[in-house]
Formats: structure tokens, C-alpha cells, sequence
């Protein structure tokens, strides 16, 4: 099948990560061959996306906002095509203060999800071009976060 | 029976209001419709639009979005209209009902003429829902649902009039 | 300076399965803008999850959509392995794989049907929709039901193929091919059906990688992804098949891709029989709980890459679930493509993406009256195109595509 020639190989991709963007990471696993997860702080975000979209022309998948007891959590998957491989930055946000920069600029992409992230967990992405409600209703209670852990709802 | 809901009994005009569905059952209201089941033999068709409509067939739940919406477009269908719920979904809510985004049951805010069960039903449990509801029209037990106030039924002065003799 | 009109597509249009909700802002014959809303048709499934146990997601996961009721609970399934290293008995592979290509058939003779009905070929959608009745039969004899087959769970699948139906799923599947042949020559070979859709909604390469465009609208743009051979799963690596793609990105490259990717989807449900025929043994693992951790599961539903992220403490539930559906990523590229084009040709534009709100969203009447603006209703759009066919057939005395085959 027709692959392209100068994909990394699998095994190579956590070190070549490691070598592009060791001083950023704050800890690396890969589950299996094809899956690594990179934890990072919040505000190299923009650096690891622009790492991605260039250096490996990665493909944005997704990320995912999970609300954990250590705060938020923002994860961006992202697909090597070329080498069967989904790397995961992950950033934790604190409850307190669950900012971080926007990717939607330089990955349009992301700007849906980022909208979704916001409405439904309540993560503010900063210098999101066109912040508003995706999903839930526009008269959708102010400051009510459907998928944090104190949800309640209301009668 | 009144010109109005005889007319209910021939060529059906159906107009297919979709609410918060998975689309399975929207999906199998078109194959009904479609070469195998076809039923547009019987001169049952799908309208473009609710003020041509004499059936609404309902599929899905209705969200906090939706039923807003659902609403303002029912109050336009020409009386009289039947109401048709389509799945398990508006009967029962099936496993939404515990969402955060379920408002209520579409029957809280139209009443319902008949309820065809199923996830999503076959094409023909809801061909043998058309026909239970036009013998029911023909007998007179079954009484469209727009037309009730509270309990009784309406007489309502535009329908006797309605379709001419 | 022009007028501009807003013309509001839904959210309950007549010939939408589903609701949405577009408002294109049209000046003169152009769209200049298109507004996109959704949540007509948000559940929270995402949240409903986390009180399921993992059997259970899979039924939940299944009604996030009705076309791709394979898609989903496979994505899922495959996420609850990966987070806890469960293994697969091969011969659940090969089911896997034939459910889903099936699926993937009946989801593009669905389109295909659609497609032709905005484009005023009614016959078109009659027959398509009619050869789908036979792909439902064949899903009927598999699992038991027309559609939500119920097919995955975590370890296997739930229903094993028996020997002895395998021939008549071979003959059914061997009837397609005729159906999809006459398919193919009446759209690829129709004057008509290119003049109304060759060069009309492109979506370049560049765009389509930016929005991460995904399935049949990357693949025509000639962005060759595919997640069956990039991230092989299922049985896609043991089986023998090619990743169709197109050049222009057109709403005609759309359409080609779709049909040609169904004789695809025929040779490997062929290959699947083969292998069923020889490969025993059971089709589920039977794992009693899902080891803590965190999986990624993604398949390559009909309108591309379906996307499922489990995350398991190691009790029966998962304590988050992330699903990210194809159409996410497709439909905000109708912002590139419409913008541009006509009014007439904004309805085929919008559904060629194959937009699945259902999925996007698991997760009209818009008055203005303010400035007087002339408002277009949303049934006018379909009658507008169908319209600009009707001139085409005058103008050009072509007849429209023609399907010749006698059952
Ligand atoms: S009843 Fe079932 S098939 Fe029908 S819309 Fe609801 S979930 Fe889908």
C-alpha cells in the first residue's frame, strides 16, 4: 500500500519528541507501540502545536477536556498517519484558573472543540477568534458547566 | 364524521419533524417510503412543509433546543393533524432521559395520536400504525389529539365547515 | 450596493433527516457568508457514559447515530481494549470488518440517493435507496436487525457468523455489483450530472488538511487518509484493498469517491468470507473488567475518521469518554466551499460533506426584519437547484442520467 517514504518509524517517535522538545516535557509514556502521551505545561501549548502542524505534519484529531480532583485536564490527540502512531499532549489546569492560549489560530481545526470544551467543562481559551455557544441552547444558564463533577442539575 | 377527518383517512400529507433523534428512525420513515415498502401507493407522500401537513410524524427526544423550536413549527400545522411518535424515543425517552440537555417528553407538549415502539421500528410497524389509525378514524374512537380541550372534544366551529361537502 | 438576503436552511427542513440549522447570507445569486448552528440535536452522551458500565456504552455509543451504528461502538470497543490490553480473537476480526464495510455501503447508497434527490433525480434516490434494502437484508441475516446491530463489545463481538449462511451472504453481496456498476456509469458518465457539479463546492488540499477534514471529503480533495490503512485495525491489514482518491475536491470527486470506495467495500467483505471459512474459534474474549488506564479507538466510519477516547479507574464504567464523530471536522469546510457559489448550488454543496448531525452533535425561520430583507424559504433552495437542472435540460437537451437495469 502506498505509505509515504519518509514516515518515522514508530519506535523512533518518542525519542525524536523527546529530542525536539525535551526541555518542555514534564513526563512521556507510550502505551503500546502506537500510542504516546506527553504531559506538558500550559503554556508550551502553542510551541507543541506548532511542533506538530510543522515539524511532523501531524493531523489534528481532537482534544479532550476531562475534569479530574488534581483540576482540568486538556488533551490534544494528534495523528501520525504515517506512522500509525496518536501522540497526546496533555496540560492540567488548575480549578481556580482554567485558562489556557487558544490553538484555534494557527489550527482551525480545533476551533469547534475548543468551543465545545468551553461550554461544556467551562476552560477558557484565550484568544479564541469566535467565542460562543456550539452545542447547548443560547438561554443555557450562565456559569453552568454540564460536564464537571459538580454538575448538578437543576429542576 | 366531519369532512375534515375523512380527509384524514385518504392521501396522507406527512410531514417528518425530527427532533433529537439518532436518525435510524428518520432513516427507516424515508424507506417506508422507498421501492420496497412504498408507501406512496396509497398516496401517502412527505411534505415540504408543516402547513401542508395532515400527519406529523415525531422522531427522537427533544432537547432544550429542539422543543422550543418543535413548538413554534406545531402551532402551524393546519388543524386537524395527527400526531404520530415514531421510536422509543418519544415515548419513553429511552436512555436520554437522564441527560443534562433533556427537556421533556414531546407528549407534554402535543398530544400524541399513536406511538409506533421500536429502536428504531420496521417500516412495517409503522405502515400497521397508519392503517390502526385510520380505522380508528373511520369508527370514530380514535379523535386526533389537537382537537381535544382538556378532555372533551372541541367543536370546533372551522372544522365543520372545513372541506365543503 | 446588493441586497443581502439571509436564507435559513432548517433547523426542520423537509428533506433533512436531521435538524440543523444553516443561515446562508446570500447577495444577489452569491453567498457571501455562511452561519453554522448546532445543538439541535445535542444528547450529552458524552456525559451519559460515565454511568454506563462498558457493555452498556457500546449500546449507547451505537444510538449516537443511525448510519453508523457500526462505527461508533467499534471505535469504542477498540478504546476499551486499548486501555486495558485486551485481546481479540481473530475471527471477531473478519466480523468486524465485514459489519463495518457494510455499513459503509448502505451509508454511501443512502448519500447517493440524497444526493441525487437535491439534485432533482428523483429515480436516482428511488433506486439507490432501493439497492440499500438489499445491503439491510444482508445486515439482518448477520445480526438480526435492519439497523443498531448490536454487534460489538469490548473483547469480541456478540454474535458469531454461522457457517452455513456465509453462501448467501457471498450471492447477496455478489448482487450489489450490478446495482453499483449501473451506479457508476449513470453518474460518472452523465453530461447533466456534470455540469451541475464538476468545479462546483471545491475544497483544495490545503483546506482540507487545515480543517482536518476527514473520509470521502478529504479523499477526494486528494488528501489521502484512511484510517483502516494508516492505524490498521480490525482486519484491515490482513485483507487486500485500495484507498480511493480523487483530485479536484469538487461535489462531483465526492460523489466518485463514495461509489468507488463501495467496490472496495465488496472486495473486502469477499476476502472476509474467504477468511471466515477457514478461521474458527471463538469470536469474544470474554474480559471480566477493563484494566485502569486510558485508550484511543478510532475507525474510519463512511464520513471518516470516528474517534473514541476511554479513560478506566479500573472499575466497570468509564470515568470519562470522549467521542469525536467525523462530521465535526467536515462541516465547518462547507464554510469554504459554499462561499462563492450560488444559491442554486449551495443545497448540493452543504450535502456533499454527507453531514451526520446526529454524530456532530452527540455532543428556520430567522427573520430580520429590522432591515426589510427579503427572505428566501428554506424549501425555495430545493426547488432552486432542481430548477438549475430543468435549465440545464433545456438548455442542453440532455436527458439526465439514465438506469437501465430490469429486476
Ligand atoms: S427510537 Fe432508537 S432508533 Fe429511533 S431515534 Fe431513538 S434511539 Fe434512534
Amino acid at each position: 500500500m502506498n505509505k509515504q517514504k519518509d514516515s518515522i518509524d514508530k519506535a523512533d517517535i518518542a525519542a525524536s519528541l523527546q529530542a525536539q522538545f525535551n526541555e518542555f516535557i514534564l513526563a512521556i509514556y507510550s502505551k503500546g507501540e502506537r500510542r504516546i502521551y506527553i504531559d506538558i505545561a500550559p503554556q508550551t501549548v502553542i510551541r507543541a502545536t506548532r511542533l506538530m502542524l510543522n515539524e511532523y505534519g501531524a493531523r489534528f484529531q481532537i482534544a479532550t477536556g476531562v475534569d479530574t480532583s488534581d483540576g482540568f485536564e486538556v488533551m490534544y490527540h494528534w495523528a501520525m498517519d504515517e506512522s500509525d502512531c496518536v501522540v497526546t499532549f496533555r496540560v492540567v489546569l488548575p480549578h481556580e484558573a482554567a485558562q489556557v492560549e487558544s490553538i484555534a489560530l494557527i489550527c482551525p481545526a480545533a476551533e469547534w472543540i475548543e468551543r465545545e470544551m468551553w461550554e461544556l467543562l467551562g476552560i477558557e481559551f484565550k484568544g479564541h477568534p469566535d467565542m460562543r455557544h456550539l452545542l447547548l441552547a443560547d438561554e443555557w444558564p450562565e456559569g453552568k458547566f454540564p460536564m464537571r463533577r459538580d454538575y448538578e442539575a437543576t429542576p | 364524521m366531519s369532512n375534515a377527518i375523512n380527509a384524514l383517512t385518504r392521501s396522507l400529507n406527512v410531514f417528518h419533524l425530527a427532533g433529537s433523534a439518532c436518525n435510524n428512525c428518520d432513516i427507516e420513515i424515508l424507506d417506508a417510503l422507498t421501492p420496497k415498502y412504498d408507501l406512496e401507493r396509497f398516496g401517502i407522500t412527505l411534505v415540504g412543509s408543516i402547513r401542508h401537513a395532515d400527519v406529523l410524524l415525531m422522531s427522537g427526544i427533544f432537547n432544550r433546543k429542539a422543543a422550543i423550536r418543535a413548538q413554534e413549527l406545531i402551532a402551524q400545522a393546519p388543524k386537524p393533524y395527527l400526531v404520530i411518535a415514531i421510536g422509543g424515543c418519544p415515548a419513553t425517552g429511552l436512555m436520554w432521559r437522564d441527560s443534562y440537555n433533556w427537556e421533556r417528553p414531546p407528549g407534554d407538549f402535543v398530544k400524541i395520536d399513536a406511538f409506533v415502539p421500536g429502536c428504531p421500528p420496521k417500516p412495517e410497524a409503522m405502515i400497521s400504525a397508519v392503517v390502526k389509525v385510520i380505522e380508528g378514524l373511520r369508527s370514530g374512537e380514535l379523535v386526533p389529539g389537537c382537537l381535544h380541550t382538556s378532555d372533551t372534544v372541541a367543536g370546533d366551529p372551522a372544522l365543520e365547515t372545513a372541506g365543503g361537502s | 450596493m446588493t441586497k443581502r438576503t439571509i436564507v435559513p436552511i432548517g433547523p426542520y427542513h423537509a428533506l433533512q433527516e436531521e435538524p440543523e440549522f444553516f443561515k446562508l447570507h446570500v447577495e444577489g445569486e452569491k453567498v457571501v457568508h455562511l452561519d453554522i448552528e448546532l445543538g439541535y440535536n445535542h444528547r450529552g452522551i458524552e456525559k451519559l457514559s460515565e454511568s454506563k458500565t462498558f457493555e452498556e456504552t457500546v449500546f449507547l455509543v451505537e444510538r449516537i447515530c443511525g448510519i453508523c451504528s457500526t462505527s461508533h461502538p467499534l471505535a469504542c470497543v477498540q478504546a476499551a481494549e486499548d486501555a486495558g490490553d485486551i485481546p481479540v480473537p481473530e475471527r471477531a476480526l473478519f466480523i468486524r470488518s465485514m459489519v463495518g464495510e457494510l455499513e459503509r455501503i448502505h451509508s454511501h447508497l443512502l448519500w447517493l440517493g440524497l444526493a441525487g434527490h437535491f439534485l432533482g433525480f428523483n429515480t436516482i434516490w428511488m433506486w439507490a435507496w432501493r439497492f440499500r434494502e438489499d445491503v439491510l437484508n444482508i445486515l439482518e441475516l448477520i445480526t438480526g436487525n435492519r439497523n443498531h446491530y448490536g454487534m460489538m463489545k469490548p473483547g469480541g463481538v456478540r454474535r458469531d457468523i454461522k457457517h452455513t449462511d456465509l453462501p448467501a451472504i457471498a450471492s447477496l453481496s455478489e448482487g450489489l455489483k450490478d446495482p453499483i456498476k449501473m451506479f457508476r456509469d449513470a453518474v460518472v458518465q452523465d453530461p447533466l450530472i456534470h455540469a451541475r457539479t464538476k468545479g462546483v463546492g471545491i475544497l483544495t488540499r490545503e483546506m482540507a488538511i487545515a480543517y482536518g477534514a476527514l473520509g470521502p471529503t478529504a479523499r477526494a480533495s486528494n488528501y489521502a487518509i484512511d484510517v483502516r490503512r494508516d492505524h490498521p485495525h480490525a482486519a484491515y491489514d490482513k485483507v487486500d484493498w485500495d484507498v480511493v482518491t480523487c483530485e479536484n475536491g469538487d461535489v462531483f470527486d465526492k460523489a466518485v469517491v463514495r461509489i468507488l470506495e463501495m467496490f472496495e467495500s465488496i472486495r473486502i467483505i469477499e476476502q472476509c468470507i474467504e477468511q471466515l471459512k477457514k478461521i474458527g474459534g471463538p469470536v469474544d474474549s470474554d474480559p471480566k473488567f477493563v484494566a485502569a488506564g486510558e485508550g484511543i479507538g478510532h475507525y474510519e466510519a463512511p464520513r471518516g475518521e470516528v474517534f473514541h477516547y476511554i479513560r478506566s479507574d479500573g472499575s466497570n464504567r468509564p470515568i470519562r469518554h470522549k467521542v469525536r464523530a467525523p462530521s465535526f471536522m467536515n462541516v465547518p469546510t462547507n464554510r469554504e466551499t459554499v462561499i462563492g457559489a450560488t444559491v442554486a448550488d449551495a443545497t448540493i454543496i452543504l450535502a456533499a460533506v454527507d453531514p451526520c448531525y446526529c454524530c456532530t452533535e452527540r455532543m428556520a425561520v430567522a427573520v430580520d426584519s429590522s432591515s426589510g430583507e427579503r427572505m428566501l424559504d428554506a424549501r425555495d433552495l430545493i426547488r432552486l437547484s432542481c430548477e438549475k437542472t430543468d435549465r440545464l435540460v433545456a438548455d442542453s437537451g440532455l436527458q439526465g442520467p439514465s438506469l437501465p437495469i430490469e429486476r
